[in-house]
């Protein structure tokens, strides 16, 4: 279990809880990540909002270090944004000989195409880390209902994301059932929680985020888990606000689904950072780790 | 079908080579509509996805190219995951973007502005820093206050910092995107 890491800008901000449980859990279940020196950030939405060459260099340049850098290993990409962006360039480089000419003179490096991206939900889902994990599991959170949110890019498009299925995946609700958690059956795991548009184009962003809460409430989540700084920051950030504006009555913390895996391996909340999180998710933490014991 | 709406030959070449970089048939489209039931920004836009296409199909450019759908559009790609005759939409909203783009046609004003700062800090860090992105964004589109209720958690949690993290090959970014934009108007 070793791959080669690209964090992702989020990572160091605004992501620090999904950066502190994934350290946390790589290293109790012996999964090594080996961050690529100097990798650039993937442009996001806005590169290829303005061009598609631009994403495709931005992401290129990453993939040509780790590709330098860690010859046999796979990237590991925590952001769904940057794991749809590199994802992208890749099977840009690899549809033909002339798009990997033309990549190779956009970023002046030396490229082939041969490392896959994945994401942490594919690398935590492989039998060897299931079974990795399953035996570091201390306490299991019992009772606690997890709706798994995907989000768009870790999903679509289908060809490029690569998932398991593209209405309903189930990388997230497997490796969330191993802490003991119940992951729900709900209808938007993979509906869009609006990106960028939360800062560009707030007032029509809003609706979907309530949608997505309204959903997995009335589905009887006690938590959602995503796999995604942007999601998780969108969910959690806005449902206070939704709250406060609308009137609704939501409660529902949302978490990365590495911290669920953190804390049921042992993990303080607050040493994951969990109180980081804008909408309170500790207390339910401390509750079903509580109530769950320890199982093993 | 063009001859009805009388769309000048140059506007269907144009339309042709903008449906051609997305890999997209237009005459596939038979406008049942299931792009716009699955699309979560639809309730936001002046013309839905069905409805640009429809606009396309009919050789109507420059009416596509000014509606608010092609900023608003959040690029999740369901419509093209549910279109039942494997339309790539998302694709197409995407090229139509770009290309309202170099012509100066910006019709939602702040999504473009975020693209512009969001470019401006990897030309300057190499890096997304969320900070100098949301205080620049706040400035310059006039929305001064914008989420500035979060600052105090932000802050307490150390959830952002003030000194961007760089790359140290800031000239290879630089370089690799002054050649990718070779062409497309800094608009």
């Amino acid at each position: 279990m070793r791959y080669s890491y690209f964090p992702g800008c989020s990572m160091k901000a605004t992501g620090k809880a999904y950066d502190f449980s994934i350290n946390y859990v790589t290293k109790k279940i012996g999964m090594e990540l080996l961050e690529i020196d100097d990798w650039n950030c993937c442009g996001a939405t806005a590169a290829h909002s303005v061009s598609a060459d631009l994403a495709l260099g931005l992401n290129a340049r990453t993939l040509a270090l780790a590709e330098a850098q860690y010859p046999d290993l796979e990237i590991a990409v925590p952001c769904a944004a940057c794991y749809s962006a590199l994802r992208s360039a890749l099977h840009a480089a690899r549809s033909s000989k002339e798009k990997l000419a033309k990549i190779q003179d956009l970023i002046e490096m030396p490229y082939e195409g041969k490392n896959g991206v994945i994401s942490f939900m594919e690398t935590f889902s492989r039998p060897d880390a299931m079974k990795a994990i399953s035996e570091n599991v201390v306490v299991k959170l019992d009772g606690l209902k997890v709706a798994c949110y995907y989000g768009c890019l870790t999903a679509r498009p289908a060809n490029i994301a690569g998932p398991d299925d593209v209405e309903n995946p189930m990388q997230m609700d497997d490796v969330v059932a191993l802490t003991g958690a119940t992951p729900v059956d709900w209808a938007f795991k993979t509906e869009c929680c609006g990106g960028a548009h939360h800062v560009d184009r707030p007032k029509a962003a809003l609706p979907l985020i309530q949608r997505i809460l309204q959903n997995a409430q009335a589905n009887g989540a006690d938590a959602i888990a995503t796999a995604c700084p942007l999601c998780c920051l969108n969910l959690d950030m806005r449902q206070l606000e939704l709250n406060k504006k609308q009137g609704t009555n939501f409660n529902i913390p949302i978490y990365y689904f590495t911290e669920l895996m953190a804390m049921s391996m042992g993990a303080n909340p607050k040493e994951i950072g969990v109180q980081t999180h804008f909408f309170p998710a500790v207390p339910l933490m401390e509750k079903y780790m509580v109530k769950g014991g320890s199982a093993v | 079908m063009e001859i009805c709406l009388n769309t000048p030959e140059v506007t269907l070449a144009e339309i042709g080579a903008i449906v051609d970089r997305a890999h997209v048939e237009l005459h596939k489209c038979y406008q049942c509509g299931k792009c716009t039931a699955s699309c979560p920004m639809a309730h936001a836009m002046d013309m839905t996805p069905r409805e640009v296409i429809r606009h396309l199909q009919l050789g109507l450019l420059d009416e596509a190219l000014h509606s608010k759908a092609v900023w608003v559009c959040a690029s999740c790609h369901t419509c093209s995951a549910r279109c039942p005759n494997g339309v790539e939409i998302a694709h197409l909203m995407e090229v139509l973007r770009q290309e309202a783009r170099k012509r100066n046609i910006i019709t939602v004003k702040e999504v473009n502005k975020f693209a512009n700062i969001f470019l401006f800090n990897i030309r300057n860090f190499g890096k997304s820093h969320e900070v100098v992105l949301c205080a620049l964004y706040n400035v310059l589109s006039g929305h001064l206050f914008q989420d500035v209720g979060t600052m105090p958690h932000l802050l307490k949690h150390k959830l952002i910092f003030f000194k961007p993290h760089v790359v140290k090959d800031k000239a290879a970014v630089r370089r690799l995107m002054d050649k990718a934009l070779k062409g497309v108007d800094k608009a």
